[in-house]
């Protein structure tokens, strides 16, 4: 198929993703008590523990004016998105192994449905940081209006990363023992808890080829007026675009045999 | 020439199946990377490797050509394994062909499952989107059509119940409403019909022949009942072991199927373990003109002796419609050792075709049958110039096989 059908068919499906997302969002809190608060709960708390722990334990400080809670969860706002997406999007393919055995669409609509997913749950998490900015009346400076920039770039370093795990992990399962520890080192290796001034001077260029520290510094930009290291973006937008073009790739060689490999 | 919608060509599919040894299908990391090593770094030709990896090539589909007209409906035939769903993967694009091609013009739907994407836990007006969707219909489309497929599905009361509370029969009837509902241009139906009552069954065929008929549309049906593969489709695809048997109109590929099928049960053998057994069972010719007598001769062995006994009979035609039954009470003893029994079976108005008996025997009324051979011998009914009926060039499988006698204007 030639590439130009190819997106022309995805678009003719585009439908099929909300709706996937859709029975993924409504399944997951069927049958729970406090349903869809939990997307509420679960980052609030993580925030307040990490800054228990790094601020008022290990006594970090943070360099910038922000109170330290704030930017804590200013980092976990997109380092959750990115993860939660990993997490769904390399488990989606053979999670719906039942469905792609029987219909034909483009398969890049289930990795993209789960993308729209964890997206509902970023909306969510962002609701919180605005009400804590209103309670530490904290006003964002004039780069907020990037901030649309910086959330198109974390979807897009969330899904070139997560179309080279869906497609390992149809062929190789290893990967889904991988994931979770992979994500759970993310967390330390990326400034979510921290602020990236933290880190020495000379080591900060390397640091940056984390493209998620490129991404979590700029959103603290963006809400919290902290200054931000422009090297580090650069580098960060220049590994994230490549990410996505080769995991695209990547994926739509792999798709042809993901039935025959389920 | 007519319009051309799926085109097939030398299309072949196969799987590699690895032994104990090979590398699995779903190889660990570790494998491969371990495997490339060795392979950059050993000298061993790739023939060498072939015989360290005890895995086997096994053919799907294998050379498999052939056209499809728009409007036809297609009938896919063949035995288990025989690689139907290989091919209604291919032509669904599920799966990717290994060498040739199949080109499909249109749209296609594909229904190789009952409910495709229903989820337990949704109700099912949530389901009824979730799977027209899915099957590739818009959401303002499934809006418009909802009534109609309530209706359809007779389900209007358990709208809002997840449908992991339905039976069976709803499950089903709901998942095919959606799917009747739907405009595309080719429709591949596999064996969806199996479950579900006959009712539902007939007004599913009707809904499908309402929509190939209408609009001219395209349908490709598998399906183990030969009557309504017969009855609906008018064209017909033979697979056998992955590759192409025959094609061309239903009747013909329908027959020969049957009879291949037919001819793989045909073996008789005596059930000696039995007290009472046939030990032979032939018919006198295996070729009978319209209106004559067939002679079946039976020998039965009997290890005691019994004063009277019952002969049961049933005549099936190849696709085991049965043409008629009988109950012949002997009142001759049956006696120790060997029997010889001819029964004279005049076939008056049952018209040409492949047909069989199904014989037992019984000692009493209980009808409790000590053997049965089933579906042999066989035989066929020709026409016969001198003794034809008139309808009998004309007639059609779907009318019987029997020519009502003694009916007349008064």
């Amino acid at each position: 198929m030639t590439k130009k059908n190819y997106w022309r068919e995805l678009w003719n499906y585009h439908e099929l993703i909300y709706i996937l997302s859709w029975r993924d969002i409504k399944i997951r809190y069927k049958q729970t008590v406090m349903g869809a608060s939990w997307g509420i709960i679960r980052p609030l708390v993580t925030t307040i523990i990490f800054t228990v722990v790094f601020n008022r334990i290990a006594k970090l400080q943070n360099p910038s004016a922000a109170p330290y809670i704030l930017m804590v969860s200013a980092g976990m706002l997109p380092w959750q998105f990115f993860a939660s997406a990993l997490g769904e999007t390399s488990n989606s393919v053979i999670g719906n192994a039942g469905l792609i055995s029987k219909v034909y669409f483009p398969r890049l609509i289930i990795p993209l449905s789960s993308i729209v997913t964890s997206l509902v749950d970023f909306m969510v998490a962002f609701v919180i940081i605005i009400a804590m900015m209103i309670w530490f009346q904290f006003a964002p400076g004039w780069q907020i209006i990037l901030l649309p920039f910086f959330i198109m770039l974390l979807i897009a370093s969330a899904l070139g990363v997560g179309l080279f795990l869906t497609a390992l992990n149809v062929k190789y399962r290893d990967f889904r023992h991988l994931i979770p520890f992979v994500i759970q080192v993310g967390l330390y290796v990326t400034p979510v808890a921290f602020s990236s001034k933290s880190i020495p001077a000379h080591w900060r260029i390397w640091y940056s080829i984390n493209p998620m520290a490129g991404i979590v510094d700029g959103f603290r930009w963006c809400l919290l007026d902290d200054t931000l290291y422009w090297p580090g973006l650069i580098i960060s937008i220049v590994i994230t675009l490549f990410l996505l073009v080769a995991g695209l790739r990547y994926f739509r060689k792999m798709e042809k045999n993901f039935v025959d490999d389920i | 020439m007519a319009d051309t919608i799926i085109e097939v060509r030398d299309l072949s599919k196969n799987y590699i199946i690895s032994h104990e040894n090979g590398r699995d299908a779903n190889a660990n990391l570790r494998e491969t990377i371990t495997h490339q090593f060795k392979r950059m770094f050993s000298k061993s030709s790739p023939q060498q490797e072939n015989n360290v990896q005890t895995s086997e090539k096994f053919w799907a589909l294998q050379d498999v050509s052939f056209d499809i007209e728009r409007g036809s409906r297609v009938g896919i035939l063949g035995s288990n394994g025989a690689g139907k769903s290989t091919l209604l993967k291919i032509l669904s694009k599920i799966i990717e062909p290994s060498e040739g091609y199949a080109k499909v013009t249109g749209h296609v739907v594909s229904l190789l499952e009952v409910g495709t994407g229903f989820h337990q836990e949704l109700t099912g007006r949530e389901n009824i989107f979730l799977n027209g969707v899915i099957l590739g219909m818009s959401r303002a489309e499934i809006r418009k059509k909802f009534d109609e497929i309530v209706d359809f599905a007779e389900i209007a009361q358990f709208l809002d119940t997840p449908v992991k509370k339905y039976s069976s029969g709803m499950y089903m009837r709901l998942a095919f409403a959606v799917a009747a509902h739907l405009e595309p241009e080719i429709l591949i139906i596999d064996e969806v019909l199996a479950v579900g009552d006959s009712r539902f069954q007939k007004k599913c065929i009707n809904k499908m022949d309402e929509i190939s008929r209408g609009d001219g549309r395209t349908v490709l049906f598998v399906s183990h009942n030969l009557e309504a593969v017969r009855s609906f489709c008018n064209k017909g695809i033979y697979l056998n072991s992955g590759k192409l048997a025959m094609q061309g109109d239903i009747e013909e590929v329908a027959n020969k199927y049957a009879s291949f099928y037919n001819g793989k049960l045909t073996a008789f053998k005596p059930n000696s373990h039995k007290p009472i057994f046939f030990n032979s069972i032939t018919v006198n010719s295996p070729i009978v003109p319209f209106n004559n007598a067939i002679v079946l001769q039976c020998e039965v062995i009997s290890d005691s002796h019994q004063d009277s006994y019952i002969i049961g009979m049933t005549i099936t035609d190849t696709f085991d419609n049965k043409v008629g039954s009988i109950l012949l009470n002997n009142k001759e003893p049956l006696k120790k050792g060997v029997n010889h029994i001819n029964i004279k079976v005049p076939f008056t108005n049952v018209v040409p075709g492949d047909y069989k008996f199904i014989t037992a025997l019984a000692l009493d009324e209980t009808l409790n049958n000590e053997d049965v051979v089933w579906d042999y011998p066989g035989f066929t009914i020709t026409p016969d110039s001198a003794n034809n009926h008139f309808m009998i060039p004309k007639w059609h499988h779907s009318w019987g096989a029997h020519i009502m006698p003694d009916i007349s204007f008064i």
